[in-house]
């Protein structure tokens, strides 16, 4: 009896110590947060300040913000231009990778294709093929094709590197619906382009969205390629036209974190409003590991 | 398409049995491989036969665009003596040891206190994560600010008299560089793995961790004893992952210092670049591109080598 009453008041105490001990949980991890997010508020920040009081003060708070970086930086760099032609590089890829992938998916998990595993076996040796392996050939065939500093040019390039990716993600997503509905429709005499099409896709739907949102928020971001493959400045992404813009303006602290600002928003909003399918989506490969 | 697929309907209404099954299976051969038909083109033109072609260009001298002229392995025995590609093998064996350390340690960190508490769980990941989806260049830009050796962070302290760090470059500087452009790839990285770790760690039985605290553990034990081994293969991968892509690392070191100061944090991957893009020896940088795969290869071989002798990974 006494034993129990020693280990009974023995577990009181080390619940008490368990409890006492989070609070240094939740300081290490604001800490951690610190760490994350400080960088980007010193961007926010140092938008909002004029080039004088950038002198006076590099890091801290803005003491009398001022909005017109942005619109200098907006028409100095010309982000109308890039933020268009991001716009349309993300939504064309977005758009191809969910088609591409898609089909490609629908394909492996559903169809019965002769040789579908050894074809999934390369997808994933496919997506560790790096990139230095395949520019310089595919540069020089992309001269020959004249899709050098073209946006199509790109865009077939990141269907091509962010569909593997996909299709993985996608052909789990499809294993893991229930085949009942699909198979009852091919025996109603559905054919394979009308089971798609109706009854795969809905379900599908959810997985969709999460490829298409991670292959725009990879284009929008996308750098090797983009600056390898594109020159001229009226066709040029949003990122590399940033990298130019901070070579001219380094110095102009001010300047540089609006149009920063600028080229981060629209995939921020974005990814913040529909973060769990983004998160979700960007570590399901990670994942499957 | 459409009509060519829809031929078994047509079939199954005069034959059926052996024969409607058989044509369904034919019809569903020849859709499948409609479907894979994109994929397989993009896939042949822009990754497989290029990376095919390196393989090819290796043995030649090549400016990129012209003809290319049979050398053998000329390129390689060139490369075996080059000072500046050993140099980055050094950069990059650096950086792989910094990648396989420090955000895996912070990654592991997060999660691990993540996976303690209940309130703001999710708030906390997605800050951690935050950082992972933002352009290469603007994080680059932001770090050049805080790191500047005239108002920056480090000039800030030396104003408040901390000795040592007026004038402290980071990214200006031979000793510093190489650190500093790792600290700022980690930063936007290792949020990405608290991610992935903590759903790893979700997956472990809740009863293990009882059984440790029956025996009066500290949550210490419950970490080496239950969390590392429940995220192993999690954790295997990981380290797989990191090596490959330290490899060939290029984003942040080319957009920071493209490899200065005075060559301080040349990679392969930006020499590889500077070789064939801005030298024009394309011929040589396929050879680069080509070694550094097989050493990728090296590792996939070994990992997967591993997985077959049972190792959990």
């Amino acid at each position: 009896m006494g034993d129990v009453s020693l280990s009974s008041s023995g577990r009181l105490k080390r619940r008490k110590r368990r409890s006492g001990g989070t609070g240094i949980y939740y300081v290490v991890l604001c800490l951690l947060a610190f760490i994350s997010l400080a960088p980007l508020v010193v961007l926010g920040f140092n938008s909002l300040k004029t080039k004088a009081e950038l002198g006076r003060n590099p890091l801290g708070i803005p003491l009398s913000p001022q909005f017109h970086n942005f619109r200098e930086a907006w028409t100095r760099g010309d982000y109308a231009t890039s933020i268009k032609n991001s716009t349309v590089i993300s939504l064309s890829t977005a758009i191809g990778v969910c088609i591409i992938a898609g089909l490609a998916a629908y394909a492996l998990s559903r169809l019965d294709v002769p040789g579908s595993s050894l074809f999934t076996g390369y997808l994933f040796v496919g997506i560790t093929i790096p990139a230095q392996l395949y520019i310089i050939p595919l540069f020089a065939l992309w001269v020959k094709l004249d899709l050098i500093d073209s946006r199509i040019g790109l865009i077939i390039i990141y269907w091509a590197i962010f569909s593997p990716f996909s299709t993985l993600l996608l052909r789990s997503f499809l294993l893991s619906l229930p085949r009942e509905i699909e198979d009852a429709s091919r025996v109603d005499g559905a054919n394979e382009w009308q089971t798609l099409s109706r009854i795969v896709l809905p379900l599908a739907l959810p997985g969709v969205l999460v490829v298409g949102l991670v292959a725009a928020l990879m284009s929008w971001n996308e750098f090797f390629f983009a600056i390898t493959f594109i020159q001229s400045e009226e066709l040029k992404p949003v990122t590399i036209s940033f990298l130019a813009f901070q070579g001219r303006y380094g110095r102009d602290w001010g300047l540089t974190s609006a149009a920063g600002i600028i080229v981060i928003l629209p995939m921020l909003a974005l990814f913040l409003s529909l973060q769990r399918r983004f998160i979700a989506g960007l570590t399901a490969g990670a994942l499957k590991g | 398409m459409i009509e060519q697929v829809s031929s078994p309907r047509a079939l199954s209404t005069s034959a059926r049995g052996v024969g409607r099954k058989r044509s369904r299976m034919r019809s569903q051969r020849i859709a499948g491989w409609l479907c894979l038909t994109p994929f397989i083109l993009l896939n042949v033109l822009v990754i497989l036969g290029p990376s095919i072609a390196t393989f090819y260009y290796s043995l030649t001298d090549w400016n990129g665009l012209g003809t290319a002229t049979y050398i053998g392995l000329g390129n390689y025995r060139e490369l075996m003596h080059d000072q500046n590609f050993r140099q980055a093998l050094v950069h990059v064996a650096i950086w792989t040891g910094l990648f396989l350390t420090v955000p895996i340690a912070m990654g592991l960190l997060g999660a691990f206190l993540l996976s303690q508490i209940t309130r703001f769980q999710l708030l906390f990941r997605l800050i951690y994560f935050i950082p992972y989806t933002i352009a290469s260049a603007v994080n680059a830009s932001i770090w050049k600010n805080i790191f500047d050796k005239n108002q920056g962070m480090f000039a800030q302290l030396g104003e408040l008299g901390v000795p040592g760090f007026s004038n402290f470059a980071i990214f200006g500087s031979t000793d510093r560089a190489l650190w500093g452009v790792a600290w700022v790839d980690n930063w936007h990285w290792w949020g990405f793995l608290v991610v992935i770790f903590l759903a790893a760690m979700r997956t472990i039985d809740a009863e293990l961790y009882d059984a440790v605290k029956i025996d009066g553990g500290s949550r210490w034990r419950e970490f080496r004893d239950v969390t590392l081994p429940g995220i192993r293969p999690t954790l295997v991968f990981v380290v797989l992952l990191t090596i490959i892509a330290s490899l060939l690392v290029f984003d942040y070191v080319y957009i920071i210092t493209q490899g200065g100061p005075a060559g301080a944090t040349e990679m392969v991957g930006t020499l590889l670049y500077k070789r064939a893009f801005e030298l024009f020896e394309a011929g040589y940088a396929a050879a680069m591109g080509v070694t550094m795969t097989i050493m990728s290869v090296i590792i996939m071989v070994l990992y997967r080598y591993m997985q077959r002798r049972g190792w959990d990974v």
